[in-house]
């Protein structure tokens, strides 16, 4: 049972909390908590080729990831949402390639040049100001944090906990290498990072 | 007595994260799937063999009460896989990603199409329906998204401004509708399965898919029912 709850919660891509996994399944099995979540990390392992990853210990939330070497091409989407990961790659790569943190001003104006812009609805993605700073980061994609002391406040763009194990520095540095035709090792602080 | 109980590969876990992403998969893509799967990962592949990989998948799957099964589109008569929830409460795989309304009215269409003489109900109908839920009202503006949402979801398809149920509704559903629609709901004389819109013989009552009309007809000189053999006065699809 735990299992089909995990399952239908991850496909909405929102973590899943631990408080919502006692309430919903486990009730009355309290005592055997670490036992029931255990079992079903293995089932999803076995059966699915997911696994459970705790992406909070401090909040207790979990997500699923698919622990299958990553096959070229057969990316499992729809292309909606095909689209949001196109966009949420090339975020990730110029987070990536511009050491790892980004001011929020860098990300629109690169954004910008790609025809994507925060105040319009557009054709794909609607309204990509709310796709980015919210879905993005509730799912998990993408962590932005407030500046202090900044005025008007100004934000940093960084990895989130989901995207660091959905995909990895070295993925994202032979997707940027590829789309600009040039070697992974062009970068080299990049190379020796991932 | 092959006693291979198949074990589990990555190839096996990766035809399945597939199928369960995409919802309901096309039997000719998910030959190429079985193909890709097994060469990414290395499995033995036998082109002729993915009913035995899908059921290996299945014995894992059945104490979970999940299950990968095989339907009938009623429109263009090809096989269509899905994975479904085999433990037959409600709409479980509704329930989470829709609200309460939503779901009021989803049941409510599903009532008129399963009642309705040709598994079809039109959209000016439903929109009544929106107006007399009973958690909620519903404006006209706001049922037509929320169908829109349906039919981009899988769970309702639309054609001419009518509304049926989608391929992947109907393989999750078949059990579901099959048992709460008992007496209103028909399964096909050829291939037993539950047919949304069916063509219906006059005098006998029994009730044949689309495409198994087709079929079973091809071959007749005569169009005439399976069961009383009365003349078939429809025309045939």
């Amino acid at each position: 049972e735990l299992v089909q709850f995990l399952l239908v919660k991850d496909q909405k891509k929102i973590p899943i909390k631990r408080a919502d996994m006692l309430k919903n399944v486990i009730r009355g099995y309290r005592g055997a908590y670490t036992e029931v979540v255990n079992q079903a990390g293995r089932t999803l392992q076995e059966v699915f080729g997911l696994q459970l990853v705790e992406i909070d210990p401090k909040r207790h939330s979990y997500i699923l990831t698919s622990n299958l070497p990553c096959a070229e091409g057969n990316h499992p989407c729809r292309s909606k949402e095909k689209a949001k990961i196109g966009l949420l790659t090339v975020i990730l790569s110029f987070i990536f390639m511009k050491g790892n943190s980004v001011k929020d001003s860098a990300v629109w104006e690169f954004l910008r040049r790609l025809r994507v812009h925060p105040g319009e609805q557009h054709e794909i993605f609607g309204d990509v100001q709310k796709l980015v700073t919210e879905e993005f980061v509730r799912q998990k994609y993408l962590e932005i944090t407030p500046i202090p002391l900044t005025d008007p406040p100004q934000f940093n763009y960084q990895w989130g906990p989901r995207a660091a194990k959905e995909t990895s520095k070295k993925d994202i540095l032979n997707f940027v290498a590829k789309v600009q035709g040039k070697s992974p090792k062009f970068w080299s602080s990049q190379y020796n990072e991932a | 007595n092959t006693v291979m109980a198949a074990q589990m590969t990555d190839a096996h876990r990766r035809f399945l994260q597939v199928l369960m992403s995409k919802g309901i998969t096309e039997a000719s893509e998910a030959r190429k799937l079985h193909h890709h799967c097994c060469e990414t990962d290395k499995v033995y592949y036998a082109h002729d063999k993915l009913d035995d990989f899908i059921s290996t998948i299945n014995r894992h799957l059945q104490p979970l009460f999940m299950q990968i099964r095989k339907g009938m589109s009623e429109e263009d008569g090809r096989a269509y896989y899905a994975v479904v929830n085999l433990a037959e409460t409600e709409v479980t795989k509704m329930a989470s990603d829709y609200t309460e309304i939503e779901l009021e009215l989803f049941r409510k269409t599903m009532d008129l199409i399963i009642l309705s003489e040709n598994g079809f109900a039109s959209s000016t109908d439903i929109l009544n329906l929106a107006d007399k839920l009973k958690t909620k009202k519903m404006k006209k503006k706001e049922a037509e998204r929320v169908l829109k949402v349906f039919v981009e979801d899988k769970w309702l398809s639309e054609k001419n401004g009518e509304y049926t149920l989608h391929t992947r509704c109907i393989i999750e559903m078949e059990q579901y509708i099959l048992s709460n629609y008992q007496d209103v709901a028909r399964k096909c004389n050829i291939c037993h399965s539950l047919t949304i819109q069916s063509q219906v013989c006059e005098s006998c009552g029994i009730g044949m898919h689309l495409p198994c009309v087709r079929k079973y007809f091809k071959a007749q000189t005569e169009p005439r029912c399976p069961q009383c053999n009365e003349y078939w006065s429809y025309d045939i699809p």
